[in-house]
């Protein structure tokens, strides 16, 4: 990793852990537990999207399947969070193996459509698989996180331990991308058939960041599981996959810190657009469009080229 | 030893169009031998099924002996052959360097958990990757240009990339895919330069190539096809001469001679 991100990436970490003491129990601080689970998600998929050139429009699917794993597996089976959340990662990580083989086969927009099929299936076994996942109406009463005595109760601790986790991503995304394989990755986006030809296992190297973007999904529901201790099928749909690409483009696709801008804009902005009542889906919609026409590469990347442009004409 | 690579009965069709018809011919180690032949004889097809892009037909593709037809590209690299492209295939969005160290991919070992820990061992491998990647950097004049983006280099050096890239993953055969198409000739004369420094280090090389001049200037032995085939081999001398190949090139004497006379 360069010296740069590791900077930047204490200092995020020094920022985030200081947070709470200045907005305690609040509802801010429930909205950035949001943007962490979210940001979870997104950082997997820049790897995917922005590194490998790969397209998924199912990331809510694995999302949903790490949630209720981890869900039915705690409720119904009496296991514990922590292992639940460990077997959501092998659950959800072996369903993106099997359907990764054959669907990163495809290219483009076949490779889009064919996750999107997934989306759906996965989103319809949730409606209807009801004894175990309650249906439409969804279960309750799903235990939180206990770290021997301690119980994740409040907002602040779940932040905290969101938070931890994603830093922790964000350091093996960085540590990756800076990587033998973020280059492997990286030249499958730039030329697949070159990068096979000079040595590259393409294939292979797909499906291993399909499987990790899964996992950080899978991982981002089961948080999202025990901290909300309700699921129902909604948040998981096709329209929460289309969120997550937008985060991801958004925030500037080939950067893992672009899709963590990424995932706080669009978690943060629907809540300060409510004051709007009925136009602020008309407001975040211009403002979406107004980043992607002006910022075309993303707010990370567009911000930093501004900044480079000024100083040039000074 | 025998020959590096020895292609038999090599045949390929794409649907009903046959582009490689029954193609017999060898490379001997620290060769330079050229394939030429006009616009559609099947050169690159010929490239392509060597480097395992396309499936062969039928016949067989030998590297040292084993058969290596049927192979994904990847693997075939790790045996020891690269090459370079027609169109130049350089990774645009990456530096200059990193398109070589990607070079260096199928000779190191790291895999997503090592990375993503950085473990003492992957940043030692990184080094070296590093470190080799300069060394064919300035093996072919680029190493200033290091950190630059390889879509900022001029078509020449981009070429000089793609042969530093090559390089990066220790072939012992080397194809290069008209090294000096769209060169000028200063340029020219310091690619024959360095195709002659690449058999020094040990390397064999196969190329195509439609300039005439250079081809016979640098290659030992070469191969002309036409419509899939193979009608000449030899010297560079022995295929000017030969009948079968000015009439590839230049069409049938009687006939332009009849033409002539009638107009």
């Amino acid at each position: 990793m360069k010296k740069k991100n590791l900077i930047v990436l204490v200092i995020l970490a020094g920022v985030t852990m200081a947070i709470p003491l200045g907005l305690g129990n609040s509802y801010y601080l429930n909205v950035l537990v949001f943007v962490g689970i979210h940001s979870l998600i997104t950082i997997g998929l820049s790897l995917l999207m922005g590194y490998a050139g790969q397209i998924s429009l199912g990331q809510a699917a694995f999302f949903g399947l790490g949630a209720y794993t981890s869900g039915i597996l705690s409720t119904k089976f009496g296991v514990s969070p922590w292992l639940a959340l460990l077997a959501a990662i092998f659950v959800t990580g072996g369903i993106a193996f099997l359907i990764g083989a054959p669907a990163l086969k495809l290219k483009g927009h076949y490779l889009a459509m064919a996750t999107l099929a997934f989306g759906y299936i996965v989103y319809i076994i949730f409606n209807q698989a009801s004894s175990f996942t309650g249906g439409p109406s969804g279960f309750g009463q799903i235990p939180r996180f206990r770290l021997g005595n301690f119980l994740f109760k409040t907002d602040v601790h779940y932040y905290y331990l969101v938070w931890i986790l994603v830093i922790v991503a964000l350091l093996i995304s960085l540590n990756i991308t800076h990587s033998r394989v973020g280059r492997a990755l990286r030249s499958i986006h730039a030329g697949e058939l070159t990068a096979n030809v000079m040595g590259v296992n393409t294939a292979k190297y797909k499906i291993q960041i399909f499987v990790l973007s899964a996992v950080y999904a899978s991982v981002a529901g089961s948080l999202y599981a025990h901290f909300i201790t309700f699921l129902n099928p909604s948040p998981f749909g096709f329209h929460f996959s289309i969120v997550l690409v937008t985060m991801v483009v958004v925030g500037g696709v080939a950067s893992v810190w672009g899709a963590m801008i990424g995932a706080a804009l669009l978690t943060i902005l629907p809540e300060y657009l409510r004051a709007f009542q009925d136009y602020d889906i008309l407001i975040y919609g211009s403002i979406l469009l107004l980043i992607m026409v002006f910022l075309p590469k993303g707010l990370f990347v567009g911000i930093f080229d501004l900044v480079k442009k000024r100083k040039n004409r000074q | 030893m025998g020959s590096i690579l020895r292609i038999e009965k090599l045949e390929k069709s794409f649907g009903g169009v046959t582009a490689v018809d029954g193609i017999d011919f060898e490379v001997n180690p620290h060769q330079i031998k050229a394939l030429i032949g006009p616009n559609g004889a099947g050169k690159t097809t010929i490239f392509n099924l060597i480097s395992g892009i396309y499936p062969v037909t039928s016949g067989t593709i030998r590297f040292k002996e084993q058969i290596i037809d049927g192979l994904k590209p990847y693997i075939i690299a790790e045996k020891g052959i690269s090459r370079t492209f027609q169109n130049v295939q350089v990774f645009e969005d990456m530096s200059i360097l990193e398109n070589v160290m990607l070079g260096r991919h199928c000779r190191t070992r790291s895999g997503f958990l090592a990375a993503a820990l950085n473990l003492r061992k992957t940043r030692a491998e990184e080094k070296r990757i590093r470190e080799y990647s300069l060394e064919m950097l300035s093996f072919v004049g680029l190493e200033a240009k290091r950190d630059e983006a390889a879509s900022n280099l001029v078509f020449q050096q981009q070429k000089l990339l793609e042969i530093a890239r090559a390089l990066a993953t220790e072939p012992e055969l080397i194809l290069l895919d008209e090294p000096v198409a769209g060169l000028s000739v200063p340029e020219t004369d310091e690619m024959v330069q360095l195709i002659y420094r690449i058999r020094e280090i040990g390397i064999t090389i196969l190329l195509v190539e439609h300039d005439m001049g250079m081809v016979m200037q640098v290659s030992e032995e070469v191969v002309v096809l036409n419509s899939g085939q193979v009608i000449a081999e030899g010297t560079p001398r022995q295929v000017q001469n030969n009948e079968a190949v000015i009439t590839a090139y230049l069409g049938e004497r009687e006939t332009e001679n009849a033409n002539y006379t009638k107009s």
